[in-house]
């Protein structure tokens, strides 16, 4: 966890801009308020879950599903659980280490295809929670896709210790 | 085309079979016939090829439904029992979460799907008739501020029991059971990892019956001492069964309650009794089961009624009053349960050479009017008692099964 501490912080350093957006955006997804979700949306979200956290940060991972023909980016997620969501990587660095950073570029789910959110590959990373995420609680995600249609989904939170993380920038990687 | 040396697999094992068939025919002809022949067998072998075998490990057993799976199903061949003390911060929204994350954990690992956040995906791929059965004491019941049934407290202490804290009682029990032990062991680990956060492991208890394919499903089970054990069980699937076992009443309408009980099987002092000895303790024959006033040889006669007046030559019952059927066997019909035990063979303590015994496993609607009052008769008087210690008791009731949208436990945790 101590890592997650330290690197939390330089990532609010870097994207400090991209919170206070998020955080607007945040605070319009309470759950079942005010969110449209087209009967047509091609886009689903299955098998997803939140790792449990108490505070800080933590991932989210899932299926997403794009039925149909055209395909789709996700322009940005949001939940109450968390100030901001960001879509994480998890990808070699120069030295040959397996870090985690912001995707670069956009998350596109081709069409009649399935991304997968898992540990070790790519995720959904929720900053800031706004409250402990306890484990059989339910996160309710959003995401806001390219063709103006938005769709929720709900993560369960359960209790996960696998895939130690490193983050890109975190030299410290200590114990605190 | 004539084949060629880049053929797959599946065509070098035609080749192979064809060679097994025709021998040195094959070798002896023109290359021309040859590969005519090899045409004609591959194509007949793919018509009249049997389907590839169904494996075992892909057989599901439903989860959602009226009842929990795992009670009416015909027993797997491996059992794990979890018994778990909830932590002292468990409350009523603690059960709900935890009920929650434990159910979508069973639902998706008896269908041959991992859990969410399964590290060994692999593992949950072959469920093998996986099923995963809760079951919920006393204390459970009370921090989710339900109603618990009159029966659901430690049984009657009996005098043959010498009863062990390791082996009792619990507050959450979870029946793990599945024809693939590997398959169970790694629900077990998953679902464990999932209380953790919510309870502390009280006991384990691992068991085992014949191996999948040994027997022809159905067939009675065996003890350790050699005995058919289970003759008389009501069938699952029989409105007799349907009033043996489910409860009808408030949160508990469609379950049940579980009495599990560790019984220790003295192997070395049942060497002693002969074979006779062996069959006047039971009142039926070892050999297949069947009552001392019927026939020791055929299968058929394992289900004969036994005749309790027929009396020997000397004018002594047939059946002795002593024997086990005897004693286990009530005049009321209420006094009747379902048997799903399970055999255990331990690590030897000390100098002994066996650590032996049975999970003894019963479900009935009602354990005061059903169990208690069959236990009462045997700690009575029942020859058996001189061959087998109760180690281990507790009772659970087990919740009805829920829906795709439910968990379970939702009719006493709303």
């Amino acid at each position: 966890m101590s890592s997650l501490h330290a690197s939390v912080r330089i990532i609010l350093i870097v994207f400090t801009a991209s919170l206070a957006l998020s955080a607007c955006m945040g605070a319009e997804s309470t759950l079942g308020e005010g969110l449209t979700t087209p009967t047509d949306t091609k886009v689903s979200v299955a098998d997803s879950w939140v790792i449990s956290a108490e505070s800080d940060m933590t991932a989210a991972f899932g299926e997403i599903t794009n039925s149909g023909a055209d395909s789709v980016t996700v322009l940005y997620a949001s939940t109450n659980a968390a100030a901001t969501v960001e879509f994480h990587e998890t990808v070699e660095n120069d030295r040959g280490e397996t870090i985690m950073r912001p995707i670069e570029g956009d998350f596109v789910v081709p069409s009649q295809e399935s991304r997968s959110l898992e540990p070790g590959g790519d995720h959904l990373m929720l900053m800031d929670l706004t409250k402990p995420l306890q484990s059989g609680e339910e996160v309710a995600i959003t995401l806001n896709l390219s063709d103006g249609t938005s769709i929720e989904f709900i993560a369960v939170v359960k209790d996960f210790a696998g895939s130690d993380e490193t983050y890109e920038d975190d030299t410290m990687g200590e114990d605190e | 085309m004539t084949s060629t040396q880049s053929d797959n697999q599946s065509h070098r094992q035609g080749l192979t079979r064809r060679q097994l068939l025709l021998g040195g025919a094959v070798a002896g002809a023109g290359a021309v016939a040859a590969v005519g022949i090899d045409f004609a067998l591959n194509n007949q072998t793919q018509v009249g090829a049997s389907p590839p075998p169904q494996l075992n490990g892909d057989e599901t057993i439903p989860f959602y439904g009226i009842h929990q799976a795992g009670i009416d199903t015909s027993p797997q061949t491996h059992a794990e029992f979890l018994s778990l003390d909830l932590r002292a911060d468990t409350d009523r929204e603690g059960l709900r979460r935890m009920m929650r994350i434990l159910t979508d954990d069973a639902a998706r690992l008896t269908q041959g799907s991992p859990a969410l956040a399964d590290s060994e995906p692999e593992l949950a791929k072959t469920p093998a008739r996986l099923t995963i059965t809760f079951g919920f004491g006393a204390e459970l019941i009370a921090r989710a501020q339900g109603q618990p049934p009159e029966w659901l407290q430690p049984l009657p202490s009996f005098s043959i029991d010498r009863l062990q804290p390791e082996y009792s009682d619990g507050d959450l029990l979870i029946q793990i059971a599945s024809d693939d032990p590997l398959s169970a062991a790694h629900a077990s680990r998953m679902l464990l990892k999932d209380s953790r956060r919510f309870a502390t492991v009280r006991w384990i208890q691992s068991g085992f019956r014949r191996a999948y394919g040994t027997e022809m499903p159905g067939t009675t089970m065996r003890n350790l001492f050699g005995q058919v054990d289970g003759t008389t069980n009501p069938r699952p699937g029989t409105n007799d069964f349907d009033l043996v076992v489910w409860n009808t009443t408030g949160w508990l309408a469609g379950g049940t309650s579980l009495v599990i009980r560790r019984i220790h099987m003295n192997l070395d002092k049942w060497d002693h009794l002969d074979r006779s000895g062996r069959d006047q303790s039971v009142g039926r024959y070892q050999s297949n089961g069947a009552p001392l006033t019927s026939n020791p040889t055929t299968a058929a006669a394992e289900f004969d009624e036994p005749d309790f007046n027929a009396t020997n030559a000397m004018g002594f019952p047939v059946i002795p009053e002593y024997s086990h059927i005897v004693r286990a066997r009530s005049d009321d019909p209420q006094h009747r349960i379902f048997r799903r035990s399970y055999n255990y063979d331990d690590r030897p303590i000390n100098s002994e050479i066996s650590n032996s015994g049975q999970i003894f496993v019963s479900f009935q609607a009602d354990v005061d009017d059903q169990f208690v009052p069959i236990q009462r008769r045997l700690d009575e008087l029942d020859l058996l008692n001189e061959w087998t210690t109760p180690i281990g008791s507790a009772v659970f009731a087990i919740p009805p099964g829920c829906n795709e949208t439910g968990f379970v436990g939702d009719t006493l945790i709303l």
